[in-house]
């Protein structure tokens, strides 16, 4: 990257980086140097523009699958009916994808089965990182009693096998209804809960330290000095300086729960037919992947390029936060 | 019964004569860690009036620091507390204070510069954000009105273009301009008091020499009364009224500026003006203060500086010395102070 550097004259500079900081940090009002100069590093590099095109990608099926499928929604089995005839056949013009052992159109499942995969991904990693920001945050910057009682409660999770913590989780739970409305019957919630109780303590124990750093630094004694409040000395001073390699980790972590989900659809506790998911299909498949292994290749595709794409994502913010490597 | 002293009304005609502002008196302040008690401060005492500049002179260690945060109310606790002794503004005890109302002084009553600028300022936030937001927090102004102010304030303390450079971010500043952009933050809201920390220390000499003139400048313009926190006796002959000499967590002596250059009281003082380099001695050595700062831990009995002193007797092991009146507003922690005294003439 520094190469690049080099080679752009804009940024070589004082003036020029001023320029580009200032019109960035103009952006949305919130002004963070860092932010924008990540964001500019974040836009000359390829394997952002990849990773950040399949994602979007990705987001836009999953948010408007029908787009993609010309209106065909493989939910409806009344409207588009799958016909046993077409069991397994492979893919031909007309069905890109080939057919399902139902003998359903296999594109539009894989299509449809972005949805819940993304959901899950996503929404676990935004819970797991609200829940280390506040958990984190706050034992780090009280310390004493508070601290020793949040990371006991926090190693104790980090002890659990993620994988195994979720199959026991989701066998135990069938079923049961909590708060009252959201009843644990497999669906995309059900996943959704068993993989963030096993999954916040790494961001937990990641923002943790993060903020232990930041909160001894001398600007913010300075701000404290200056007559800053606890709470705006960890939501202004320590939250923006700490909360970077979340981020990175976060993102890397979406990649991670979408695989994650497709391991415990696979093994059969995650999500349940008739939902339709990548980890779900690659299930179905593995009886007949010498005899149809299109079957396999298509859902494991979509969900290998969505995984390497956050964990790529994941690396190129990571080089962007870092000053070091500039 | 407590009185919220941050919402009176400041005194009109800040400039009329001189008020008393600031009395510490007797203040303790160790550090439990876990294998000993550090006894950083050890009854300190002193008083600061308005339009007054008070240097707290000391080499590293000696307390100066610790006693400045304990002042702000910004030491670090635990390991650090306040064992005794008290700290009075405009009269008011702030160790009993609510920590709210305590928190309504730091920043408004009482500011307070820091040593290394850089550092100390917030490298996400441009600087007219963080000048901006001592407005927003005590004066609940708006973001674009404080915005305003910040410009204000930076031309204040003479950036120049101070209009553009608002926007830009700690690390695009020179390390002296940063220092400004400090103090600007600390005078914001025309505080009575300001701490400077070691203001100078990471600077070179000339910008050093800037930025004290600037200080002194706008204390004489606002009468404040500043407290300058160093170890340079340089920095302190040109801007201070008084000085207090401290030396293992305690004053060893306290008098006027121009005293103290002319006839040191104190052994310690007066070595710590024979290692001054001089024009003068050229091709001389240079005199030293021959062994190590105590350690705080175990601040040597009696005289805590009698493992140093050239002039130490037998009873400099055994007993401390009294705080003795050398004369009018002038204090040695010595025992043979006339001796002392004397030797200069």
């Amino acid at each position: 990257m520094s190469e690049r550097d080099v080679a752009d004259p804009g940024s070589a500079t004082p003036g020029a980086t001023s320029t580009a900081t200032a019109q960035v940090g103009g952006f949305g009002g919130r002004q963070a140097s860092l932010t924008a100069d990540a964001w500019r590093e974040l836009r000359r590099n390829p394997l952002f523009i990849f990773s950040g095109a399949i994602i979007v990608l990705m987001l836009t099926i999953a948010v408007f699958p029908a787009l993609f499928t010309r209106g065909v929604d493989p939910r409806d089995k009344q409207q588009f009916p799958c016909l046993l005839q077409n069991t397994v056949a492979r893919p031909s013009a007309d069905h890109w994808f080939g057919y399902d052992i139902q003998g359903c159109d296999y594109y539009s499942r894989v299509i449809y089965g972005a949805r819940p995969s993304i959901t899950i991904g996503v929404v676990v990693v935004a819970l797991s990182v609200i829940i280390a920001v506040v958990v984190g945050t706050v034992s780090a910057f009280y310390g004493g009693l508070i601290d020793t009682v949040f990371s006991r409660v926090t190693d104790v999770f980090f002890g659990i096998p993620f994988i195994l913590g979720a199959i026991v989780f989701l066998s135990a739970i069938q079923g049961v209804e909590i708060l009252g409305f959201i009843t644990l019957d497999g669906g995309v919630s059900t996943v959704v809960i068993a993989l963030t109780v096993f999954g916040w303590t790494t961001l937990t124990r990641l923002m943790r330290s993060s903020v232990l750093s930041a909160k001894d630094m001398d600007y913010v004694q300075a701000a404290r000095a200056l007559g800053a409040s606890n709470r705006r000395l960890m939501v202004r001073h320590i939250l923006p300086n700490a909360i970077t390699p979340v981020i990175v980790y976060g993102t890397v972590s979406v990649g991670l729960i979408i695989a994650a989900e497709a391991a415990l659809s696979f093994l059969g506790v995650g999500l349940r037919a008739p939902a339709i998911s990548w980890g779900l299909m690659i299930s179905e498949s593995q009886l007949r992947i010498t005899t149809s292994p299109h079957l396999l290749l298509f859902p494991g595709l979509f969900l290998s390029a969505t995984v390497l794409a956050f964990l790529m994502l994941g690396d190129a913010v990571r080089d962007a936060f870092d000053p070091k490597l500039r | 019964m407590a009185i919220d002293i941050s919402d009176r009304p400041l005194p009109a005609d800040r400039a009329g004569s001189p008020q008393l502002l600031l009395e510490v008196d007797n203040l303790h302040v160790e550090f439990r860690t876990r294998d000993a008690v550090v006894k950083a401060v050890n009854g300190l005492s002193y008083s600061l009036s308005s339009g007054e500049t008070l240097a707290i002179l000391g080499e590293s260690g000696s307390g100066k620091s610790v006693s400045a945060q304990a002042v702000m109310g910004i030491l670090d606790s635990p390991p650090g507390f306040v064992t005794n002794g008290t700290i009075r503004y405009r009269g008011e005890n702030m160790l009993t204070m609510p920590e709210d109302q305590r928190r309504k002084i730091r920043g408004r009553r009482i500011a307070m510069i820091f040593q290394d600028a850089l550092s100390s300022l917030n490298p996400v936030f441009t600087v007219g954000d963080q000048i901006g937001e001592m407005f927003r927090v005590h004066l609940g102004m708006s973001k674009k009105d404080s915005r305003v102010k910040a410009a204000e304030l930076l031309d204040r303390v003479r950036i120049p273009s101070a209009k553009d450079r608002v926007k830009d971010y700690p690390h695009q500043f020179s390390g002296g301009m940063r220092q400004r952009v400090m103090i600007a933050m600390a005078l914001s809201l025309d505080p009575e008091i300001v701490i400077a920390d070691e203001p100078t220390t990471a600077l070179d000499v000339t910008v050093q020499a800037q930025i004290m003139k600037l200080l002194s400048d706008l204390q004489q313009e606002m009468s404040m009364g500043l407290i300058l926190i160093t170890h340079d006796l340089g920095v302190v002959a040109d801007v201070a009224d008084r000085i207090e000499v401290m030396y293992a967590g305690r004053v060893v002596e306290e008098a006027d500026v121009g005293d103290i250059y002319a006839r040191p009281a104190h052994p310690y003082t007066e070595a710590l003006l024979k290692s001054i380099p001089r024009v003068d001695m050229k091709g001389q050595a240079l005199s030293t203060i021959p062994g190590t700062p105590p350690n705080l831990a175990r601040i040597p009995a009696g005289c805590a500086f009698h493992p140093r002193c050239h002039r130490a007797q037998a009873i400099c092991a055994t007993d401390e010395p009294e705080f003795a009146q050398v004369a009018l507003g002038r204090r040695s922690r010595c025992h043979f102070w006339p001796e002392v005294l004397d030797a200069q003439r």
